[in-house]
């Protein structure tokens, strides 16, 4: 019906979710030893006549990111929670560098700093999103611009979102708004291997290297239940089942294992006159994972199927970093626990297919409650604006149901908790001295609906001022338009 | 019509319910949405289903059961304006979905009464966040003419429908030129056929005639649409689609108009409540998601309630099957984006109520109103908060849900068990 309503999260969302592109492969290998010394674009590190063993280049589109310009800026008096458990009040916070340079009460004011009344406001680290689609999945949701699925194969590990990504997306400016200071873009859930995900500043910029989060480790995005099975049964290939969709993993880890194998043997030996194994993009990727170097960021809704893919990974010797959606994360707390996996969830999706009929409010509190790390993601251009307010339903829902969590817990569920789902977590996330200057300063509470954005910082630069209209990030697209510009 | 049809409905609850049922609801500021604004501390008082009094000073008549609501807030129920509960289970399950027929040879003639289920899924989990009433759409089908919707409780009863055939669904966004053709000029040119085809029905369709755009039996459902019986719902979100609707609303005087989607209705704000036609929108939105939607912003909600629109806001973006439920939400950022707190929570109650015609019966807290009533534990827009009971002509309602079943059994974990419950 309404045109939006083909975008409920209803019978085409689950693809769009699953959006996908990955492309996988490239680099790799320098999970072995010496990565090579320069990355001039020479894509290999040199041929076997220069007496050199060949390895790839692990980082061949490497970030170009550079912080904007900061001034050194004293919030005073606000109630700071730092991310990580604390809440803190009448707390200032001094960035300099675009470093968190200190936290107390009644800081002393650096000469030349900018000095911001925090009194009545709230200071957060930025919020980050484990799981977007921003850029790949852009506005406006043309034809065009559908870029998240590599929907030609169910394994597709050698595609990459960043190749994907457009980074004249509007809705990265809604995001910022919404104060979103870091995100993880994914390919989406419509093959069991989507490619790599790419971890994201929200800066304004010209190319994706120019928002790449330095030194971020890459991500493979995997997916289990419905979206493959359908995607690809209905195309009469496999999977065409649940049953499809764990041989087509185990398929593929197998072959990633001799891949591997392959490339050690050659390594070991040191036979620089040896023919390399012959490079292979997907499996490039996977071997990432086997070595520890690429985080598993898996699709998942059912808690049976989660629990299958833990035997897996054991099976082959990996690890799933998180597992996203996990409707079902609560049913099986415990069991992510015992094995280190977080769980990112949304506070009140659901419905929309048969894994998502068990949708409950209090999912994250429970899984949080279980001694699991658990977070809040959007996969939704929408949603990003406000995880602050998801987070609080989630905390809400959670409170009746007599779990304890203060608030300073749940803010954990926007900032450092995905952070870690992401391996940036030294560099962000909570504030902390020395660490990123990453951070929201809000009108009100983050709980509360009627809580906005006055100020966002990254990297110590405020790049939104919510009374500063001439500040505001705007993306190509909307120069021009009809009510240009977001609000 | 209708009116006779609300009538019946409101006396047969009457007589439904135990005779003589007197309940107070005390001690909680009461949002009236009328004239006496909010009341600090007040009591609602229901006799028989029908809210006899409501505001301060009211008396209590000796051994009426009554509700402490603690210092909590007391409001009218949440009248969605714009779900599809009760018409679809899992939405990618097809064998669970009767909003859209695509293959159908109907289009006026769709009812979704026929197909709503009380006992709807999804119904109890938007009751017991707040929401007593809701309009019932069907989606686009094979044509732009969607079908004819209708007015619920949220009581799961199977009564709860207690208005049928309330007002005709028709898309002219892009979905809805799709079905006319491929184009918005196809659209157009399809609705004015059909309203021909209606407007000189039966008499074209007698001697085996058939109607330019839509059968005979459609013909005769779209009459009461075009003659003003029931309002029509527009689907629209182009500002310059937004005019088209206002010059054709012109055209046809005896038509009522409703907007839905409506974008970029902000643009057209002052034209829009000059004709006197409301608007239902998601506050929500404010991406471009598509070439109809580019000037989608936050404060629209803000823009059209200073111009005097109608507005009344849904939760398009969320879903309407399953999320219903999050209008309080949406609501909400609708206040944080600049609406005032009282335009905002009328937008979820009495103005759904005045647009679908009931206004006099749902919607506020006054006397005359069916006692349609929720406790909360705080600001009803305040994503923290949440009921503590809701009423429903005056009944208590379950507070529980499949997912509140789900969240108890699940609590009572076995550490480290095979199993995550005990029962």
């Amino acid at each position: 019906m309404l045109e939006d309503s083909s975008r409920n999260k209803g019978a085409l969302w689950p693809i769009m979710a699953g959006a996908l592109a990955g492309l996988a492969a490239l680099g790799l290998a320098a999970c072995n030893g010496t990565a090579p010394d320069e990355a001039d674009g020479s894509d290999t590190a040199s041929s076997s006549g220069e007496g050199e063993l060949v390895r790839y280049d692990a980082d061949p589109y490497p970030s170009t990111y550079e912080p904007f310009e900061s001034d050194i800026v004293l919030i005073q008096g606000a109630t700071v929670f730092d991310g990580i458990g604390g809440e803190f009040e009448n707390h200032d916070v001094l960035m300099q560098d675009g470093r968190i340079a200190a936290m107390g009460e009644g800081l002393e004011a650096p000469e030349d700093a900018i000095i911001v009344d925090g009194r009545g406001r709230y200071v957060t680290p930025g919020v980050i999103d484990i799981h977007s689609h921003l850029g790949v999945y852009p506005s406006p949701s043309v034809g065009a611009h559908q870029d998240g699925n590599e929907i030609t194969a169910p394994v597709t590990a050698e595609v990459w979102a960043e190749h994907g990504v457009w980074p004249q997306d509007p809705g990265f400016d809604a995001a910022l708004a919404g104060g979103v200071t870091t995100l993880h873009v994914l390919p989406g859930s419509a093959n069991l291997f989507g490619g790599r995900g790419v971890t994201l500043r929200n800066v304004p910029s010209r190319t994706v290297q120019g928002m790449k989060f330095p030194e971020a480790p890459y991500t493979l995005k995997m997916a289990c239940g419905e979206n493959p099975k359908r995607v690809y049964g209905g195309q009469g290939r496999a999977p065409g089942s649940r049953m499809g969709n764990m041989a087509g993993y185990r398929e593929a880890w197998q072959r990633a294992v001799e891949y591997r194998r392959s490339w050690d043997r050659y390594w070991d030996e040191g036979d620089a006159d040896a023919t390399p194994p012959t490079r292979n993009m997907e499996l490039d990727t996977l071997m990432g994972v086997l070595e520890g170097d690429i985080l598993v960021q898996m699709h998942c809704y059912r808690a049976d199927e989660m629990v299958q893919v833990l035997d897996m990974a054991e099976e082959f010797g990996y690890e799933v970093t998180t597992f996203h959606h996990a409707v079902e994360a609560y049913k099986i707390g415990d069991i992510l626990a015992d094995n280190d996996v977080c769980a990112a969830v949304w506070a009140d999706w659901g419905g929309f297919k048969m894994e998502a009929y068990d949708s409950i409010n209090e999912n994250l509190a429970l899984v949080h409650d279980a001694g699991a790390c658990a977070m809040i993601h959007s996969d939704d251009q929408l949603g990003i604006q406000r995880l602050n307010q998801e987070v609080a339903k989630a905390l809400a829902a959670g409170r009746r149901l007599g779990i304890e969590v203060t608030d300073g817990e749940a803010v954990a569920w926007f900032t450092s908790n995905p952070a870690r789902g992401l391996g940036i977590f030294d560099e962000t996330g909570s504030l902390e001295e020395g660490k990123r200057a990453d951070l929201v300063l809000w009108s009100a509470h983050p709980f509360s609906t009627y809580a906005v954005a006055d100020h966002v910082y990254i990297d110590g630069a405020l790049m939104y001022d919510r009374d500063d209209p001439e500040r505001r990030t705007m993306r190509d697209f909307s120069l021009g338009q009809p009510g240009e510009g977001v609000l | 019509m209708m009116k006779s049809l609300l009538c019946a409905a409101i006396l047969a609850t009457g007589l439904g319910t135990a005779t003589a049922q007197t309940l107070a609801i005390t001690n909680g500021r009461v949002v009236t949405n009328t004239e006496a604004g909010m009341v600090e501390s007040g009591t609602v008082l229901i006799r028989d289903g029908v809210i006899e009094a409501a505001g301060a000073d009211i008396a209590i008549p000796d051994g009426v059961e009554t509700i402490d609501a603690n210092g909590g807030w007391i409001t009218p129920g949440i009248f969605h304006p714009h779900t599809q509960l009760g018409l679809i289970e899992v939405s990618a399950e097809r064998s669970t979905s009767d909003v859209a027929a695509p293959a159908a040879s109907f289009t006026a003639a769709i009812d979704v009464a026929d197909g709503f289920n009380p006992a709807g899924g999804h119904i109890p989990d938007s009751r017991r966040r707040g929401v007593t009433r809701f309009a019932v759409f069907p989606s686009t089908g094979s044509a732009l003419i969607g079908g004819r919707g209708a007015l619920a409780n949220s009581s799961g009863a199977p009564d709860s429908l207690f208005d049928d055939r309330t007002f005709l669904y028709i898309d002219l966004s892009q979905s809805g030129a799709q079905t006319a053709g491929g184009s918005r000029n196809a659209a157009w040119a399809y609705l004015r056929a059909a309203f021909e085809d209606a407007r000189f029905y039966p008499g074209r369709f007698m001697s085996h005639h058939e109607g330019d755009a839509i059968n005979r039996f459609d013909a005769a459902s779209l009459v009461s649409a075009v003659r003003g019986e029931i309002p029509i719902v527009l689907q629209v979100e182009r500002a310059s689609d937004i005019r088209r609707a206002l010059r054709f609303a012109e055209q046809h005087p005896a038509a009522r108009f409703i907007l839905a989607g409506a974008a970029e209705s902000w643009m057209v704000a002052d034209e829009i409540a000059a004709a006197g036609i409301p608007v239902i929108m998601d506050p929500l939105r404010n991406l471009p998601g598509s070439f109809d939607v580019l000037a989608a912003r936050l404060d629209a909600p803000a823009r059209l309630h200073a111009a005097g629109v109608q507005t009344a806001y849904t939760t398009i973006s969320a879903d309407l099957y399953f999320n219903p439920r999050l209008i309080t939400q949406h609501a909400g950022n609708a206040v944080a984006n600049g609406a005032s707190w009282d335009d905002a929570f009328r937008a979820i109650t009495l103005t759904p109520a005045e647009i679908y015609g009931v206004g006099d019966r749902y919607g506020a807290l006054a006397e005359g109103y069916a006692g349609d009533v929720v406790i909360w534990d705080g600001d009803p827009l305040e994503v923290m908060s949440a009921p503590v009971a809701v009423l429903i002509d005056g009944e208590r309602q379950p507070m529980t849900s499949r997912q509140t079943r789900l969240a108890e059994r699940y609590s009572e974990r076995v550490p480290n068990g095979q199993y995550g419950y005990r029962h």
